[in-house]
Formats: C-alpha cells, structure tokens, sequence
C-alpha cells in the first residue's frame, strides 16, 4: 500500500514531470556563479555562453540536427506559435492554406484558429478511432495554396503515435512544409528530422524531467520563417531575449538523459502500461481503452468509464493519493469535453467519464497494482451514485 | 480551481444516495452531453417532503450539491423547496469555485422538475420554470424533460 506521508501516486506525467536530480545538478552554478549574460563580451560570461552552446548542441543530437538548426523558446507553446505563425506568414506569398489534424494541441490548434482569422485558411484532418491521421488523407487535403502541414508526433491525451515520416513525406511531396508537436515524445519516440522529413519541430523541457519554461523550435536550415519576438540579437538574431541559462542547460542535460536509452526505457515503462492496462480492463466492466492499441506512447494509458464523470474519478484518487487526469470538460471548466476523444468517435458520456494515467521513470509495480487495488472501488462508489448505471453494472459496496 | 473542505467531505460520504421506490415524485435534470444528470425521489406528507433520494452523474459539484440540496430540503413544504436557490446550496457547501457555480443549478432544476412531476400527479398545472443551469455555454446540447 502506498504510504501517502511519503509521496503520492503520480501518474500525470504527461502533465509534467519532475526534474531528475542530474538535471538539477546541471542548473545549478548557473543558478548561481555562471551568472553572466551570454552576449556579454568579457570572458566571465563565456560560462553562461558555452552552457546554452552545450545544450544546444545536446538537443541537436537528440533530434539528429545540427546546433545551428536549435532555437530555444520560453515552453512548447511558444514553439508551435513560432513555427505556425512564422511559416504561415513568411510563406504566405506562396499560398494560405496550412492542413494541420483535430486533434493536435490547443497551442496549435488555437494558433491556426488565429491564422484563419488574419485570412489563412486551415484543413483540421478528422482521425479514425485510434486517434490516427491517415497519410492519404493529408494528401487530399493539401491544395496548390498548402504552405504547411502540422501534425504532432504523439498525442497528449491518448497518446497515439502518428506516422509522421509518411506525413511530411506527403508534405515535401507538395511542396509544403511540414510541422511536428513532439513535445510529448520526446523520450518516448526516437526523432531523427532527416528520416522523419520534419522541417518544423517543437519540444519541451518540462515534459522530459527537464525544468518547466523551457523549450525549443527545431529549424530546418534554409526554412523560411519569420520572426515572432523582436528585440535583441540573440539566437541568430531569430528569437530575441536575454537566454534563460539555467533553464537552457538543464533542458539540454535532460533531453540528453531522456534520449540515451530510448528503446529500454519504453519497455520498462511499457511493462508497468500494460499490467495497468490489463488489470483495469480485466476488473472493471463498461470500460474502454482509447487511442491506438499498439501505435501508443509508452507511458499512456486512457480509460473510459461508462455512468461515471471523469473529475469526480479523478478527486477520489486524489483523496487516496493518486494524481490523474481527465478529458471532462468538468474539470475545466469548459463546456466540452475533451476534442481529442470526440474526434475518435467516444460520446460526450464516454469522453466525460475519461481517466488518464501516464507513467514516469519514477513509478513502481507496486503504484500500479496500489492504482489497480484503488480504481475499482473508486469507479464502483461513483457508479452507486450514477443514474446512468444499469443494475447490472451497479457493484454493492464492499464489506 | 480549488474545492473547499466541506465540498470534498459531501462529495466523498454524500448522502441520501439512491432511489425511493415508492416516491410521490420525480424529477431529472441535465444530461450526459452536459457531463452531468441528477435524478431525485421525493416522498411528500402533508405538503411537507419526508424523504428525498438523489442520483447524480456529474462532477464533484454537482454529486457534492445534489446531497447538499437533499438534506437541506428534508422537512420544507413543497413550495419552501422550490423556492431553494442554487445560492443557498453553494452557500450551505462554503461556496463553489466560479467556474462550478452553474452545477448547483442542476440540484434546483431536478427539485423543481419533481416538484412539477407531483403537480403533474395531483392533477395541477406546473409552475414556470426558468431555463436551466445547463453547463453548456452554447449550441443547447441540454434537451430537458418539459415536465419533470
């Protein structure tokens, strides 16, 4: 059993994660001695200027990029706002048309809904039930006004993998460039832009237990995109702004780290995923597994549960220690629920009764069978409340 | 977005939880498009309600003010608890996060839709009734029962 004064139960790892102790290491003289602003020209700030240089080179490797194509960014959000806007606006007299899927982002999704209202217009791609776009339908889709496709390597809510290979091949194909969210798969799905036919991609730090605020935009050399924060000359002269040094250094240290073993750390992941997975489906009746059964992240695991709301799941594994999410729109505040499973076909009642649980490196066998030993009770006492229960589903309370 | 303590303690041990099978009447509001349904039983003597059973598909606001609303209207005549306002439930619960206040509606909306069901029984006319506390800003996704 889990000892809630000692640590919770996090899994909502695609949330967040927490920064590993040699990432923490790393930021630290530049928290502190390494101080210097790294366009200052005395050699006190060549510290600061090598460890943004390091880490730069650091996320280039781990996306088989050069350094000089490695632009740092205030957070993934910043990144995809650049790479969306900047291409849209430095291709537009090529074209206005940008094809992107229904169920990236709202950082990208909001970004291209903005476009639209500055006169670009935007194809959002439908997914099958699996959360996957298909290749063809890209195709289809691209016009002789396609500037730029954008679809993410993996999905934040059920963490579909999309063949982003064939993707962007279809994009070059057309003369479009192509765009992809990695942000969550980094770690997860081994990136390499020449293979991946990836012109455009955003990263970052927070979700690779690199530190929260962080990011960066790959940039294909010879891309076209323009400028979205004016100001000083740093990063080429193409991102302006003093570098967020410690952060810069602990993102590079991180995504080194989350890179170095990427196939053993999904199958240890992955083991914990499916014993997860195996028992909920295996102990609770009226629920669903959504997103892809095998093209999936690792560490994702998306539930629903039928009769029962998702926020009121996730507050009664709070209270016994557990942190999760949920596409319900209840736990937001908003109106719907989550678009990502709307867009793979579940119902309204479906996607409100969503549970996600994402794994980390710092997850155990025994968090899991704690969660397996929880879930059900949990599901079991909301469905006694539940009139959408039919009596059959409706456990009597355990002794 | 954060729930007071006494909004976690109704919703972890709410009460009045279930059906009454011999109800004078019943009442639902909402519905799963909304994320949120309530379903309650009245047992009504003497205008007065004796009993009152509620089940709630919803979020924590919503489970936590339905067994809210059910205590607190144990012992009104007919019309005081149709007159509860959502307010007065919030208020009971030591207020809601704003973004919830419109799932305490959903409490007075099946109170008054019973209230409607047992007029409807003795042969009376039901009352007006404003539109609901639906959680769905836009496009009407609620279809509501007319009468309870």
């Amino acid at each position: 059993m889990n000892d809630l004064a000692e640590r919770p139960v996090y899994m909502d790892h695609a949330a967040t994660t927490f920064m590993k102790p040699e990432v923490v290491a790393a930021m630290a003289p530049y928290l502190s001695e390494h101080f210097g602003n790294p366009s200052s020209l005395y050699r006190f700030a060549a510290g600061s200027r090598s460890g943004v240089e390091t880490a730069r080179g650091q996320v280039a490797a781990a996306v088989g990029a050069t350094p000089a194509e490695i632009f740092f960014t205030a957070g993934g959000t910043e990144a995809d706002n650049w790479a969306i806007k900047g291409a849209a606006f430095a291709n537009q007299e090529r074209g206005n048309h940008i094809v992107t899927s229904a169920i990236e982002h709202h950082a990208v999704l909001h970004t291209c809904e903005w476009l639209e209202r500055q006169g670009f217009s935007v194809t959002y791609l439908p997914v099958d039930e699996f959360g996957r776009v298909e290749p063809v339908a890209v195709e289809a889709a691209i016009t002789d006004a396609t500037i730029l496709v954008s679809v993410m390597t993996a999905n934040n809510e059920i963490g579909t993998i999309q063949p982003v290979a064939e993707i962007g091949r279809v994009a070059h194909e057309h003369g479009a460039l192509f765009h992809t969210d990695a942000v969550q798969a980094i770690g997860a799905v081994p990136i390499d832009v020449e293979r991946m036919n990836i012109d455009l991609l955003s990263l970052s730090g927070h979700k690779f237990y690199g530190p929260k605020g962080t990011g960066a935009l790959y940039i294909r050399q010879g891309t076209r995109v323009e400028t979205l924060i004016h100001g000083g000359g740093q990063e080429q002269g193409r991102r302006a702004g003093t570098e967020n040094v410690p952060g810069i250094v602990g993102l590079g240290r991180a995504i080194e780290l989350a890179t170095a073993d990427i196939e053993g750390h999904n199958r240890r992941i992955a083991a914990m995923r499916d014993r997860l997975v195996r028992g909920v489906i295996g102990s609770i009746p009226d629920c669903r597994l959504n997103g892809h059964p095998t093209e999936r992240l690792a560490n994702n695991a998306n539930f629903s549960f039928r009769y029962v709301e998702g926020e009121s799941i996730l507050l009664l594994l709070d209270g016994r220690g557990i942190c999760a999410s949920t596409g319900s729109a209840c736990s937001s505040g908003s109106s719907e629920p989550s678009h990502v499973l709307l867009a793979t076909g579940l119902s309204h009642e479906e996607a409100h009764g969503s549970l996600r649980l994402t794994l980390g490196d710092a997850n155990t066998v025994d968090d899991v069978d704690y969660v397996l030993d929880v879930l059900p009770e949990v599901i079991g006492r909301l469905r006694r409340i539940s009139p959408l229960t039919p009596p059959c589903a409706r456990v009597p309370e355990a002794e | 977005m954060m729930y007071t303590e006494k909004v976690i303690e109704e919703f972890t041990n709410p009460e009045n939880v279930g059906e009454l099978a011999d109800a004078d009447a019943v009442g639902e509001a909402g519905s799963p498009t909304c994320g949120d349904i309530m379903k309650i039983y009245l047992k009504v003597e003497d205008d007065r309600i004796t009993d009152a059973r509620f089940q709630t598909f919803g979020c924590a606001a919503a489970i936590a003010s339905s067994s809210m609303a059910t205590r607190m209207i144990l012992g009104m005549t007919v019309t005081e608890a149709w007159n509860l306002s959502n307010v007065d439930v919030v208020d009971a619960l030591g207020g809601l996060p704003e973004p919830k206040v419109h799932c305490s509606l959903l409490a007075r909306d099946a109170i008054r839709a019973a209230i409607d069901d047992l007029r409807n029984r003795q042969g009376l006319e039901p009352l007006e009734r404003e539109s609901g506390g639906c959680c769905c800003g836009e496009g009407g996704c609620c279809v509501r029962p007319e009468n309870g």
